[in-house]
């Protein structure tokens, strides 16, 4: 009974923490579900529009108080997501997938250099966003609110969005035209301004989620969006790309799991598994990408994908 | 195409290359460190084995239709398979400060020993052989369950396995072999490389990444226009179609796969020689999405585009642009401006310009000597 | 066969490209200077100028302690503008490069300063890219002085790499003593950030002076920005003190994420530490912070009202010393650095690497810093004093601890 209790105190810092980066995950991870399951696109650039928001966030509150810079800030994420599908992708609509990945790929490059000219390549601190920057203590375990608040903003904002696709038209076309692009477009659909929709709810999530990620994480670099941003595709592959409650699902699990690696030696080590650390810790980010590998081979549409069948 | 034409170009390609590489020996004697032009040897050096690394991709990418971005896994790979077969025992102590290295052999040193200069030659040699070889071989393993993904889900997978391999390099328990996440050094490099004839000394230091790669290059060229290449180009282009015409998908995909890797673990070692340190952090996702770029600069299914496209990205990266970042460029100064970074953005910029509007890049998937004939029916001959 | 062609001529026309563009970029190299290097092209004053070259990171992780140290020499080359060599008077001038803390990009970096023609070579600032660039200067025959790498490798067998400051088994010595000490720590949770020469090193030598049984040690990959789950670790470790040599940045998050954890034991951590980044990070938060450093402010009143009233006065220089006018050991360190340089210059007696080379290790000079003068084994400044520094989390700033030899 002992063992379970230290098991117990050991384990939940690190379930709190995998929770908090999982929600943070998933806001992320929604936003490149949606544009795969529309263009079949990965989005590089999503996660570096992720660290962008962080930046506007940080230079925006040097100068005006956070009730307008929070809102401006989540515009003009937005007002990037849109642009860069604008300028980068819509050229490259009927072009081969792999021109348009590599469009993506090079956002990414210009959205990471642009930020290294403007910041200096030097850390920004994040401004402190109050009552979600808060101490407290979850059983006993002393952490940040907005642990607490990730998960339950990040579910509600799911639902939101859920019911937006199910019962709204504009997620009825969305849905369309994931399904069949020319077809829709036979049937009225305006693709175009439905895949700027997708972008914008996209880079919206982003925005929230950077704020949750960076008040939690003080510090953006340029190079901030880069793991996040291939973590949460991990995520949306795991869940089953196109899928947005698995994308959020995989966002978690892939959190939990991922934080609870940084302490497996600990933990083996209550447990009295372990004798001498293994240093497993330094697997924490290839974890990730091994189980990517892995859900690939065996079930390559993921938990909640739907089949494909190609077509010749 | 017409036999003696073919034979005739054959030959001034020959000639040309050889002049190529007298003209690298030449200008490796007269330009010193320390002169300005100096640069030239260096982009050079590093050019010729990101040459060779993006015409590998470009097998994979461009001739075989696999989008693969795993590239930089197996060039890490492939350096520190160099690295560790030729750190000199007795350097063997420093490298390894925290840890007891476990390989001790150093290829170099041990056929030097024994056979003299040729001998130390062969060592290198076959470093870099075992390089291309062991990278090639985690990519059969890796190969058999990925390659049957299509398309981005490949891309991400790959990309994915490039991680893995990076963090197993970094492991502290396998730091007897790797130096855990430290880096490897004091290894044969390319300012090892000299010629002593009678009293005079010959340096070899951009001559022999240049031969490396020149070498490989032929290879893949060859490799493209046989048989082989052909059905890579079919699978390339239908892979339903290439199927019914009787090759063999998995057969074609996994050497193409494994040759691109070859390729990619022997400019792995390159890049250990040109820049005298291994180390796995350096080997990050970043490092194949440049290459790509640089591939597709040059034109996707072209592989001299990826040599220009190599050199070019190098060049401008490396030494072109560098007054982007130091407040004066083409006689403009404007220090608000070009500051830090700037150059980067230029650069970026300049991509993202060649990715929307000249989406062929610079060669198409023609070759040189294709600007050079106007011939109708090229194109087909071409494909 | 074509393409073998191809092929051939793909790379003569690299080659072509790359040559036509050498004619660009020597104009390029020239104009890259505040002063024309042929000399004789500047009538006003008719100065000889002597290159030094400051390879130190920009960007990256440790691009705020790089700006930091280039602050130090920025100063001291506006103090001292000119220097006597040879009888003559030499305007000197900093070449910059930026070597982005990345051991890939260092050495062409360290390239470009070669190639520019400088006499000697001041940092960097982190050992590792002083590590991969060290061949670069050695090929050259240009001499390097290491600022504040601290790593024994940086000159461990080599001719051509000095450095003026202390030595990481001095300094893990040092904190493991401070740390038994001050704080009675029987136990210690040890935290480094993979691949990096200076906190994996750091660690190594404290683990080394501490007992590697006593210690718990853990690293982090590049890219890191999520500390708390080693923070656990280093809670559950029972440890008493929470060693954490790393880059600012990434120290910046963990002082963060230990408050947040309220960690409470002391953080301890080394030079890089020593900056307002990180009293800015742990200002009203409860965290127990203490460094090992080169320089004390307040050591020497003139020199820190200069300094400052210098930084104060531009803003760009503010910008790049983190917003306030904090004197950082590293800018110190720099400005000692640049006058260890000059003397070098005048000992030599001449601008050519190799007689500044052969002039550098019989220099001395008093510093701000202390007494700098080079041991005859590696080239290694003499020092066996660090002073120990407490971050007051209420007014932001360091205070004086303890002055603590081995």
């Amino acid at each position: 009974m002992d063992l379970v209790k230290e098991l117990m105190d050991t384990i939940l810092p690190y379930l709190l923490s995998g929770i908090s980066v999982g929600g943070q995950y998933a806001l992320i991870a929604i936003g490149y579900t949606m544009v795969y399951g529309i263009l079949r696109l990965i989005n590089f650039a999503h996660g570096d529009v992720f660290m962008v928001a962080g930046l506007v966030m940080v230079y925006l509150s040097a100068s005006m108080p956070l009730y307008v810079a929070v809102p401006l800030m989540a515009l003009l994420t937005v007002l990037l997501g849109f642009v860069i599908e604008r300028v980068a992708y819509k050229p490259l609509r009927t072009a081969p997938r792999m021109s348009v990945m590599i469009s993506a790929i090079g956002v990414s490059y210009l959205l990471q250099n642009l930020a290294l000219y403007i910041t200096g390549g030097l850390n920004k601190n994040y401004p402190v966003i109050p009552w979600i920057s808060d101490q407290i203590m979850v059983f006993g375990a002393p952490t940040k609110r907005v642990t607490l608040v990730t998960p339950f903003l990040t579910v509600a904002l799911v639902i939101v969005l859920v019911w937006l696709i199910n019962h709204t038209k504009v997620g009825m076309a969305m849905r369309a035209v994931s399904r069949d692009f020319e077809t829709a477009q036979l049937m009225g659909i305006r693709i175009n301004s439905i895949i700027s929709v997708t972008f914008v709810i996209g880079s919206f999530l982003a925005a929230v989620g950077s704020m949750l990620y960076f008040s939690n994480y003080p510090g953006v670099v340029p190079t901030s969006g880069g793991m996040p941003g291939l973590k949460a595709f991990v995520a949306a592959v795991f869940g089953g790309i196109g899928s947005i409650p698995g994308a959020v699902i995989g966002a978690f699990i892939i959190g939990v799991c991922e934080n609870i690696i940084k302490g497996l030696d600990v933990i083996l080590k209550t447990v009295g598994v372990l004798k001498e650390p293994l240093e497993l810790a330094t697997f924490s980010d290839a974890f990730t990408f091994a189980l990517l590998i892995v859900v690939l081979v065996f079930k390559p549409t993921g938990l909640f994908g739907e089949k494909t069948t190609d077509k010749v | 195409m017409i036999e003696t034409s073919n034979k005739k170009t054959a030959l001034v390609s020959l000639l040309l290359t050889a002049a190529m590489l007298i003209a690298v020996i030449v200008l490796d004697q007269v330009i010193q460190p320390t002169d300005s032009m100096s640069m030239l040897l260096k982009v050079l050096q590093k050019g010729s084995v990101y040459a060779l690394a993006a015409v590998s991709m470009n097998l994979l990418n461009g001739f075989t239709g696999l989008f693969s971005l795993g590239h930089a896994g197996f060039m890490l790979i492939g350096a520190y398979t160099y690295a560790i077969l030729t750190i000199p025992a007795q350097s063997r102590d420093v490298v390894y400060q925290y840890y007891d290295a476990a390989v001790r052999i150093s290829f170099p040193e041990v056929l030097g020993g024994a056979m003299g200069p040729f001998g130390t030659m062969l060592g290198v040699i076959l470093a870099v052989a075992a390089a291309g070889l062991a990278a090639a071989l985690v990519a059969w393993l890796i190969g058999l369950p990925v390659l049957r993904l299509k398309s981005d889900y490949l891309a991400i997978a790959t990309l994915g396995f490039a991680e893995v391999v990076r963090a197993v390099f970094q492991w502290g328990k396998l730091g007897p072999v790797t130096n855990g996440s430290n880096p490897l050094k004091s290894f044969v490099r390319i300012n090892s490389f000299q010629l002593k004839l009678g009293g005079t000394t010959l340096s070899l230091s951009t001559f022999v990444p240049v031969l490396l790669a020149t070498v490989c290059i032929a290879f893949i060229v060859l490799l493209v226009n046989s048989t082989y290449g052909r059905a890579f180009k079919a699978i390339r282009d239908d892979e339903v179609a290439a199927e019914a015409m009787g090759i063999n998908l998995a057969r074609h995909k996994m050497m193409s796969f494994c040759v691109s890797s070859f390729f990619a673990g022997v400019s792995g070692a390159g890049m250990a020689m040109v820049l005298g340190i291994a180390q796995a952090n350096n080997f990050k996702s970043a490092m194949t999405y440049e290459i790509l770029l640089m591939v597709v600069l040059g034109g996707i299914g072209s592989i001299s585009g990826s040599c220009v496209g190599a050199m070019l990205f190098i060049a401008a990266s490396e030494w072109w642009l560098r007054g982007l970042d130091s407040g004066k460029f083409l006689g403009i100064s404007a220090p608000g401006i070009f500051r830090n970074g700037f150059r980067l953005v230029v650069f970026s910029v300049i991509i993202m310009i060649v990715v929307l509007f000249f989406r062929k890049g610079i060669m198409g998937d023609k070759e040189l000597p294709d600007l050079f004939k106007k011939r109708p029916g090229k194109e087909a001959a071409g494909k | 066969m074509k393409k073998v062609l191809s092929l051939t001529l793909a790379l003569a026309m690299a080659l072509s490209l790359a040559a036509c563009g050498s004619t660009g970029g020597t104009s390029g190299n020239k104009s890259n200077g505040t002063s024309d290097p042929t000399g004789s092209g500047t009538p006003s004053t008719g100065d000889k100028v002597v290159k030094i070259g400051v390879f130190e990171p920009q960007s990256g992780d440790n691009g705020s302690g790089g700006k930091q140290e280039i602050l130090g020499m920025q100063y001291a080359n506006q103090e001292t503008p000119t220097v006597e060599i040879g009888g003559e008077t030499y305007k000197v001038e900093l070449v910059y490069a930026d070597n982005q803390s990345s051991n890939d990009k260092a050495p062409s970096a360290a390239q470009t300063l070669v190639s520019g023609g400088v006499s000697v070579v001041l940092g960097s600032y982190g050992s590792g890219v002083s590590i991969a660039a060290s061949d670069v200067f050695g090929d050259a025959g240009v001499p390097a002085i290491g600022v504040t790498c601290t790593n024994p490798q940086v000159t461990a067998g080599n001719s051509h790499y000095f450095r003026i400051c202390f030595l990481d088994p001095f300094q893990g010595t040092v904190l493991a003593n401070f740390a038994r000490d001050k704080f009675g720590a029987a136990k210690a949770y040890c935290l480094a950030k993979q691949g990096d020469d200076y906190s994996v090193g750091l660690c190594n030598y404290f683990m080394e002076a501490f007992g590697k049984e006593n210690c718990v040690y853990e690293t982090f990959p590049d890219g890191t920005s999520d500390y708390s789950s080693y923070v656990t670790n280093a809670k559950n470790s029972g440890a008493q003190v929470f060693f954490a040599p790393v880059s600012t940045e990434a120290a910046a998050l963990i002082i963060d994420q230990a408050a947040t954890q309220s960690l409470g034991i002391p953080m301890l951590a080394g030079d890089t530490w020593d900056s307002n980044v990180i009293t800015k990070a742990a200002t009203g938060k409860d965290v127990d912070i203490n460094v090992t450093t080169f320089y004390q402010e307040g050591g020497n009143p003139e020199f820190d009202t200069g300094i400052k009233a210098w930084i104060n006065a531009d803003a760009t220089n503010l910008t790049n010393n983190n917003g306030n006018d904090e004197v950082a050991a590293v800018t110190v360190m720099g400005y000692d650095a640049y006058y260890v340089a000059l003397e070098a210059l005048k000992a030599a007696g001449s601008t050519e690497p190799s007689a500044v080379m052969a002039a550098l290790p019989g220099v001395q000079y008093d510093g701000v810093s202390g007494h700098i003068a080079f041991d005859d084994v590696n080239g290694d400044a003499i020092r066996d004093v660090a002073y120990v520094k407490h971050c007051n989390t209420e007014s932001g700033t360091w205070e004086f601890v303890a002055q603590q030899g081995v």
